[in-house]
């Protein structure tokens, strides 16, 4: 229907209106703070500063490299464990078995949960004096008072799997919506050719689902580049600064030291590197090219 | 309906079909399926368990199947913490942002699937682009567009901040149910006298239905779980919602771990019930295609 009206602008305007204020707005205004010193608490001395900012956080602030360098781990290590046992999950759960469509609605359910919600739920079950390593200690399996969160040397494991507790759902319901697009006979012809499982598993399954496969891990790599709450509410960036995150960091200086020109600088640095690896990801990975 | 038509010419006999495996006797599918399936349902249940027990386990007792069980829990945070006020709280959030979001996402949706238009591509992208705009990193400006707006403190701030960062993958997701929907059906009523609008209400929206209700019910839990915004725009205690009063309950009830679990699972049920319904929407609807836009 190729029209010329105004009707395709009017069903279009709220979103328009809603993104102009609300996503754009916002981004113009980050970009402009990022060039000023503006503080609520010494506010006479706000004003345009140029890339002062910028050269502060490059070279100045030891935090930054290191919240940098956390974000980057936290991403390959979350997404990409996440990827794995989400595909895996995928697979079952597209078998035809008694019960699939309770067992779908379980092992998806986390999905459903908050970041602070998950936090809740895991503390209850870290917790040193009735948690479940308490449980298996009187079990004989490991040692009474263990205390997870508060060890330099588990915390990251243990924030990383309450993540994948709520992460995995998300990858095995886009997967599996994916996964039941392949037509059936595709994998007679493979059998008849005589595939065996693996072979078929990667001659045709995985080619098939290369899209979603790109999709989902881009996008996701930006959601657990940007998730604050998990880790916020789990372990607040500690002990010792360990598990803090760029936006984490962000936050921190906004809301607790009110340095919004400064945040703001940071906020852009977290902007150029989600773009430039979004775009460099779409083009080695060749987005789309099979349609 | 072509479809049907024409099939019979291409009806060939088919090939000898492979003699197939007896399935439930393959032994092997027990560690292929059934193992994992059972470990991951494990990994998944335990913490719901954990949870529960904790939330209906009277105070000071250790028993992994307590019985009786209390609702004292439940009552301490209900009434005495509040939950009950910020339970209302994020149910209206999470109503508003149903309502606009879907019926926003409905609009655009039927927009980008039915209208050619100047400026479609630009606005595809635009929609695209958002969303690599964290949240958490808008917090600053968006502060202060909220100072200024008088929208802190306020419900229905919240309700337009959920509503503006879930609407773009809401309505990318639209327009691909909606051009999912023959528009055949559309144009044969539009022949037969019917208006666009009263077509659309007639003919598409009953078709929309399931898709209707998953992007509603993903905007809904979208809303419900929302912690940031009601964090940083919602200070005053009467405004507060279910993730902000868990996440101070996080460090008040460090000892009693019976209260926050009460307090997760009031949290918890309505969206999981909501999710456990629509779940199968969502897969078939993503694998009609909507992914691939």
């Amino acid at each position: 229907m190729r029209t010329r009206t105004w009707a395709p602008y009017a069903l279009i305007a709220p979103t328009l209106v809603l993104m102009g204020v609300f996503l754009v707005y916002p981004i113009a205004s980050v970009g402009w703070f990022s060039l000023c010193q503006h503080t609520v608490t010494q506010p006479w001395k706000n004003g345009f500063i140029g890339f002062e900012n910028f050269r502060r956080m490059l070279f100045e602030d030891e935090l930054f490299w290191q919240s940098l360098a956390f974000s980057a781990k936290w991403v390959v290590v979350e997404v990409g464990l996440q990827l794995v046992l989400g595909l895996v999950l995928a697979l079952i759960v597209n078998e035809t078995f008694i019960g699939r469509a309770l067992a779908r609605a379980l092992v998806f359910s986390p999905w459903a949960v908050s970041g602070v919600l998950t936090t809740g739920i895991w503390i209850l079950l870290y917790n040193p004096s009735t948690g479940i390593f308490q449980q298996l200690a009187q079990w004989g399996i490991g040692d009474p008072g263990t205390s997870v969160l508060g060890d330099p040397a588990t915390v990251f494991p243990a924030t990383v799997v309450t993540e994948l507790w709520r992460g995995v759902p998300f990858f095995a319901i886009l997967l599996l919506a994916d996964l039941q697009t392949i037509p059936g006979d595709l994998y007679e012809a493979a059998s008849v050719d005589g595939a065996g499982r693996w072979r078929r598993f990667v001659s045709v399954t995985l080619p098939h689902l290369r899209d979603a496969i790109v999709l989902s891990t881009l996008l996701r790599a930006v959601w657990e580049f940007n998730n604050v709450d998990l880790i916020y509410t789990l372990t607040g960036g500690g002990p010792a600064n360990q598990t803090t995150t760029l936006p984490l960091y962000v936050a921190r200086k906004a809301v607790d030291s009110h340095d919004f020109g400064y945040g703001s600088a940071l906020t852009m640095a977290g902007f150029v590197i989600l773009l430039f690896f979004s775009i460099l990801y779409l083009r080695v990975s060749k987005f789309g090219s099979r349609a | 309906m072509t479809q049907t038509l024409t099939r019979p010419k291409t009806v060939v006999p088919p090939p000898p079909a492979p003699p197939r495996r007896k399935k439930h006797r393959d032994p092997s599918r027990y560690f292929r399926l059934h193992l994992p399936l059972v470990l991951y349902l494990l990994f998944t249940l335990i913490p719901f368990y954990w949870m529960v027990v904790f939330a209906v386990r009277p105070a000071g007792e250790t028993s992994l199947v307590p019985w009786p069980i209390t609702f004292e829990h439940f009552d301490t945070v209900w009434n005495g913490v509040g939950f009950g006020l910020f339970f209302q709280n994020s149910l209206i959030i999470g109503v508003g942002t149903l309502i606009t979001v879907t019926v926003f996402a409905l609009m655009g949706g039927y927009a980008l699937a039915r209208f050619k238009f100047r400026g479609q591509k630009v606005f595809l992208l635009a929609l695209l682009c958002t969303q690599f705009i964290p949240g958490a990193m808008m917090l600053i400006p968006l502060f202060v567009i909220f100072k200024s707006a008088g929208l802190l403190n306020s419900l229905t701030g919240l309700v337009i901040a959920d509503t503006a960062f879930q609407l773009p993958l809401a309505l990318i997701l639209m327009s691909g149910f909606v051009r999912n929907v023959p528009i055949e059906l559309e144009e044969a009523a539009m022949v037969d006298g019917c208006s666009r609008l009263r077509a659309f209400f007639a003919v598409t929206l009953p078709q929309l239905v399931p898709a209707i209700v998953a992007v509603g019910s993903f905007a809904f839990i979208g809303a419900w779980n929302n912690f940031l915004f009601a964090l940083m725009f919602a200070s005053r205690q009467d405004k507060f919602t279910l993730p902000v009063g868990l996440s101070y309950a996080l460090g008040e009830f460090n000892t009693d771990f019976g209260a926050l679990a009460a307090g997760g699972v009031i949290a918890a049920v309505p969206v999981v019930l909501v999710f456990a319904v629509v779940q199968r929407f969502l897969v078939q609807g993503l694998s009609a295609g909507a992914v691939k836009g």
